[in-house]
Order: structure tokens, then sequence, then C-alpha cells
């Protein structure tokens, strides 16, 4: 229960917004998640999603991205309707959630040449130097189910670098991750934001990236 | 960005190479249907009788019902370890239309599962004493027959790959909506162990393919967004 509204604002109001909730209002099983929830998300900004457990962060990302269709409110993208233009929007939309959607008996190259190519044509060198940058050089053709949880989320997170989408909803990446891997998501989620994307993010560590704002749900 | 953009078509192949590569390199996936039909096709003779005059009279009824069991025995790989790794939600959120990549899912489906034991029937029909020129007929029954098995199956299984225990509930589902095509398949091989013409059934079966391929998908996709929301 809760309504919230971004706490900063270092960007100033000309920025274009790419993603607008207005009175978003979602209950599971009569209890209100959130409701009067508003936010915007402009180019250039990485918004934190704070909330305790149960507060219904992993239900907000996977409304924002159309996986769920119980709310009431409206989200528009770059100020339409997303049903509307809704191939536009899946093609400029990279999500992660709490299942990566890495196949274990696939290697690191074949998860990455499937879930790439659905959205974007991707070359074998994209991967690779995709792979090494997260940090997996030497594990590209080891089957995922030989990887540790950490290596499989470094899996999922090279999408990130090889994907052009514009806008990032992540749903708890960092929780298997380790200090320098960390590091390596803020780098990157800090370069999207510089580079005009947005991105949308649930975490509870404290993130040290310029182009922050924070929206609390209950 | 969008001049990146894949075309429908190569995520479609892209598709249907992934889920074959993990059906390869899963070989139980393959396998287990397959022996699974094997085996309950030869305990008919144990079970009944060795005499070839009884097994000619059942030959295609056991050999169409061990295949749709086969089916409902590797129905739920089709969606179950995308759901579970979150693959899923990815397929989802594709630009492309769902129809196509669900379409590639099924056609991988059954390159795996169905057409093996399409290949395998006429060596069982020849050891349940079926005579050679009804070979043909059942083996284009059961290539008409078991796609129209992988699309009916994949909206079920769709529809119950959220559910924690599944249980029979997979079989419930699937086997009524697979009684046409049983009843067709059988009576084809039947009409021309009596000399008929079985043309009339088999283009029935056709038109059943027909119908499952252009909706059958629809179903499947809209089964899966319900099942993942």
């Amino acid at each position: 229960m809760s309504s919230a509204a971004p706490t900063t604002s270092p960007n100033s109001d000309t920025d274009k917004i790419m993603l607008a909730a207005r009175e978003l209002f979602c209950a599971r099983d009569e209890r209100v998640l959130f409701k009067n929830l508003n936010f915007d998300l402009p180019q250039g900004q990485v918004l934190q999603v704070q909330g305790s457990n149960g507060s219904g962060k992993t239900t907000l990302m996977r409304i924002l991205c159309g996986l769920n269709d119980s709310y009431e409110g409206s989200i528009k993208w770059y100020g339409q309707e997303i049903e509307d233009q809704a191939a536009s929007f899946f093609s400029s939309l990279l999500y992660i959630g709490h299942r990566v959607g890495v196949s274990k008996v696939l290697t690191p190259v074949e998860n990455l040449r499937w879930s790439c190519s659905l959205k974007q044509a991707v070359s074998d060198e994209q991967i690779m130097d995709a792979l090494k940058e997260v940090g997996l050089r030497g594990f590209e053709e080891s089957p995922c189910y030989t990887l540790s949880a950490g290596q499989q989320q470094r899996v999922s997170l090279a999408r990130l670098i090889i994907s052009p989408a514009s806008l990032w909803v992540l749903d708890e990446p960092f929780t298997t991750l380790d200090t320098k891997g960390v590091a390596m998501l803020e780098k990157i989620m800090q370069r999207q934001a510089q580079a005009g994307g947005a991105v949308m993010v649930t975490t509870h560590h404290s993130l040290s990236i310029a182009e922050l704002t924070i929206l609390s749900l209950g | 960005m969008t001049e990146k953009q894949t075309t429908t078509s190569a995520a479609f192949f892209a598709t249907l190479k992934r889920d074959l590569l993990i059906a390869f390199k899963k070989k139980n996936d393959i396998v287990n249907p397959f022996m699974f039909f094997i085996i309950v096709v030869s305990l008919f003779p144990i079970g009944i009788s060795p005499e070839s005059d009884r097994l000619t009279e059942i030959a295609a009824g056991v050999i169409w019902i061990s295949v749709l069991l086969a089916s409902m025995l590797s129905m739920d790989n089709l969606y179950r370890s995308d759901y579970e790794d979150g693959s899923l939600e990815q397929l989802l959120l594709s630009p492309h239309p769902l129809f196509f990549l669900v379409l590639a899912k099924n056609i991988s489906h059954w390159l795996v599962s169905g057409l093996p034991v399409v290949l395998v029937s006429p060596l069982l029909a020849y050891m349940l004493a079926l005579p050679s020129e009804a070979y043909g007929t059942l083996v284009l029954s059961l290539l008409l027959g078991t796609p129209i098995m992988s699309l009916l199956g994949s909206i079920a299984v769709a529809l119950t790959v959220g559910l924690g225990s599944r249980g029979l509930i997979l079989a419930v589902i699937t086997l009524p909506m697979s009684v046409p095509i049983l009843i067709f398949g059988t009576l084809a091989v039947q009409s021309t162990l009596n000399s008929q013409s079985p043309i009339g059934y088999i283009s029935l079966m056709l038109v059943m393919l027909s119908v499952s391929v252009s909706l059958a998908p629809l179903a499947s996709a809209a089964a899966l967004k319900i099942s993942v929301n």
C-alpha cells in the first residue's frame, strides 16, 4: 500500500519521457499492493524501485512489461498506449526477471544466440565480446548446468551488452552477483543511462549511479 | 535499432533450431516416448494372442492408441523447462507474432517425438501381422495425425504449465480432443484392409491438420499468456 513519487530528479523537465505510469492500482488476493502509483521514466535515467518483501516490486515490473495484466491505470510509452505500438515497445524492451531465461542444457553462446535473435540480428563476435565483458571467458562452450547461479545470471546480463534496447527492466539483477559483478552491472547501467536509454531496476543495494531516481513502494 | 531488428522468419528458425538443439542434448526427450511406443505395442501380442488373424484385426487400433499415449508422454517437455527457467517470458516479450514462435516449438516437438514414431510404425505393423498393403495408409494417416496431436496437445500443455501438480490433467484435456484423429486414422487403415479407398478419411485428416496448424498456435499463445500472468 503506497503512494510514491520520484524523490530526486537530476535531469531537467525537457527530457523525453519514455514510460509514464498513472494511477496504477494492483491488488492480489484482496490485498492492495499499490494504489495511486504515478511515475515517469525519462531517457537517461535509472529508476530504482525499493520496497519491503511482498510490496509488489516484481508485480510492478511484470505489469510494465505486459506479462501481468491484472492492474488498473494507464501506462504510456512515449505518450501512447502500449497496445497501439506493441511491436515497437517490445523491440525496445529488455526484461530480466527472477528466472533469468537461461536454458541449463545449452551453452552460454547457444542461449544468447536464441534469446538475442528474438529481438535483433546478432553475430557470434558480438556474443563472444559480451561474454568476455561479463567475465565468462573460457565458459562459452560449457553447458549452463555446470555454471554457478551467479555465472548463469551473468549469461543473462550479457544480453544487456548485446541488445540495443532502450528500456531495461531488471528484477533483482544483483542477487547472485559477487562484488565485482555488482560493480560491472552498475557500470553497464550507467553506460545505458548516459547513452540516452533508461533502466528500471529492483534491488536492495544502494546503487552508486549518478542518474539515479528512487521509487518507494510500501 | 529498427534496421537491426530480426525478421519474423529469423526468429522462427532461431526458435526451431534452439528447441531441436535442446532435444538432442536431452536425449531422453527423444528416446523415452519412442521406447514407450515400441514396448506398449509389443505387449499386445503377449497379452492377447500371438495368432496373426486376431492381431490383424486389432493392429491399426493398437498402433494408433499407442501413438496417442506416447505423445502424451512427451507433451510436457514442450513448455515446462522453458517456464521454469524463464525462457518462456523472453519468448512472450518478443516483438514477433507469438503464433509463429509457438508454431516453431510445435514443429520441433513433432520432429522429435512424432516423426520417429511414424517412421518405425511399419516395423510394428509387421509385428502385429498387418497386411502389407495397409502399410502405406497407416504411415500416411500417422503422418497427418501426429502433428495434429502435437498442435492440440500444445494448447493443453500451455494451459497447465503454470500449475504446480499437473498429474493426469494433461491427459484428461488432450485425450478427448484426440478422439476424432483416432477414429479417422483407424478407419482409414480398416478401409484399406477391406479393399476400399481410404481417400475420404485421409482428406478429412488433411482438413483437420490445416485447421490445427492455422488455429492451434493462436490458442496455445493465448494460453501461455494466461499461464505466465
